[in-house]
């Protein structure tokens, strides 16, 4: 049965376990390079971004989340996750480049400015924590929601990227459409 | 829209989860607790242990210390009041901090009450020693809990003491039958609501953090195996021999928790830890998980 890793260093994993569940999809937590040969799926979560790649530094797992990604298998990164995924992300720090994309980091505000919505003409709940802003997409990238006209979840191949929190509301669309081929 | 719901409160909580959330005093050692890994810092003027030392009211820091640390450095910044003290929490929320922590750490400022945090925007952050003390804080607003332990000691022993009462507690709740838990939410001193749904879920309604005497990546270690969800360092590390080291070591032993092989290895050469105090040469009047209720 397919297996979705979580990446596990920091941050919040453990409600996207529960969502993955709730469709059907058991989860592992992943922590080491080798911990990603075993799985079909990857969520990288939300968190600090700084932190989380601080230990992928200092853990040496960049190289093997690289192949994961290149093997074409589905990956949902979303928040921290997302700033990780990027082209490009401001204030400047190291990213991965998966999403044809630039970020800025915290955009939304601080925590006060933290906030509950739904998506442009949808009915879609995005949750918005320090959230970092998608601020241009690359012409391979689809915009498949919008708050406010701005992109909030984009896809790319079998990468998918969000805004804000699907796994902190009720609806699991988001995931479904994330991990569809598993 | 809806801004600062408590469900962005909790959020915040649980993006923290996993991390290390490291008191720093000035803006030096906020950059080496992010270049460390650090999850969040706590922004205060004297780490608990020196305050311990030094006696005297310890009150919340000058906004301006707070401030230039929160231009310094780009992960969440905390911040502390007096307990009971809602002014020093509103002057916190104006400045925009990411979470208020009522600390036990601080001398109270009110000697029957607790602040009402429903009543904020900014998530607050509380102590607990047991399961009452921590639904007490919840039904007043609070979005995440923290054991008290015994800060500024660099002693484990309290805020093991601490998590293992919640786990246990949490565990008498579950197998009660549904007409016990009225007596028992009498008995915990704490609001029948929460009482009933710790006891269906098995679990707390937010997020504990343990906090208060964490100085090795084995003490985080240990927290994180009792059942705690992140941990915070106050004295910990600055008053350590070797801050950078011990930052980044405590960061991972956080996340590699259930490995001892990594433990070994991260632990390896940090030089001397903070100064430690048994509890027993503690007098009770200096005993701060005791101020609060």
């Amino acid at each position: 049965m397919a297996c979705v890793g979580l990446l596990a260093l920091q941050g919040g994993f453990a409600p996207h376990a529960l969502a993955l569940r709730e469709i059907g999809l058991p989860t592992r937590e992943v922590r080491e390079a080798r911990d990603l040969d075993a799985i079909d799926g990857l969520v990288l979560p939300g968190g600090e971004s700084t932190a989380q790649l601080r230990l992928i530094e200092r853990h040496q797992i960049a190289e093997a989340l690289e192949s994961f990604v290149a093997s074409g298998r589905p990956v949902l990164a979303t928040c921290a996750g997302l700033v990780l995924a990027a082209r490009q992300v401001k204030p400047v720090q190291k990213s991965f480049g998966w999403l044809d994309l630039d970020v800025e980091r915290n955009a939304y505000g601080r925590q006060l400015d933290s906030f509950e919505d739904l998506a442009d003409g949808d009915d879609l709940p995005l949750v918005f924590i320090r959230a970092p802003r998608i601020s241009a997409v690359g012409k391979g990238v689809a915009v498949l929601a919008r708050w406010r006209g701005e992109p909030v979840l984009v896809r790319a191949g079998a990468v998918t990227g969000a805004a804000f929190h699907p796994e902190l509301t009720q609806d699991r669309r988001v995931h479904q459409l994330a991990f569809a081929g598993l | 829209m809806e801004k600062s719901s408590f469900a962005t409160k909790v959020g915040l909580a649980a993006m923290l989860r996993g991390g290390v959330i490291m008191d720093v005093v000035d803006v030096e050692q906020a950059r080496i607790a992010e270049e460390a890994g650090a999850a969040a810092v706590m922004a205060l003027e004297r780490v608990p242990a020196q305050i311990r030392k030094e006696g005297g009211v310890a009150r919340a820091s000058d906004p301006a210390m707070i401030q230039a640390i929160q231009a310094a450095v780009s992960i969440p910044v905390m911040a502390k009041c007096r307990i009971g003290h809602f002014m020093e929490a509103r002057i916190l929320e104006a400045l925009a901090v990411d979470f208020v922590d009522e600390s036990e750490v601080l001398t109270p400022a009110d000697g029957e009450f607790h602040i009402d945090k429903h009543a904020f925007a900014v998530p607050f952050v509380c102590g607990c020693r047991d399961l009452g003390e921590a639904l007490r804080r919840v039904g007043e607003g609070a979005a995440l809990l923290r054991t008290k332990g015994e800060a500024g000691t660099g002693n484990i022993v309290e805020g093991v003491r601490h998590l293992r009462a919640v786990r246990a507690e949490i565990r008498r709740l579950q197998a009660c039958d549904p007409e016990q838990l009225m007596t028992e939410a009498k008995r915990l001193g704490a609001p029948y609501d929460l009482v009933c749904r710790v006891a269906e879920t098995g679990a707390l309604p937010v997020p504990n953090f343990a906090a208060g005497g964490i100085a090795t990546p084995a003490d985080a270690a240990l927290c994180m195996a009792l059942g705690a969800e992140a941990v915070f360092v106050g004295s910990g590390i600055f008053l350590s021999a070797e801050p950078s080291r011990r930052a980044r070591a405590i960061v991972d032993a956080t996340t590699y928790w259930k490995d001892p092989r990594k433990l070994a290895e991260v632990s390896g050469g940090l030089g001397a830890a903070m100064p430690g105090l048994e509890m027993g040469t503690l007098a009770e009047g200096e005993r701060m998980a005791a101020r609060g209720w």
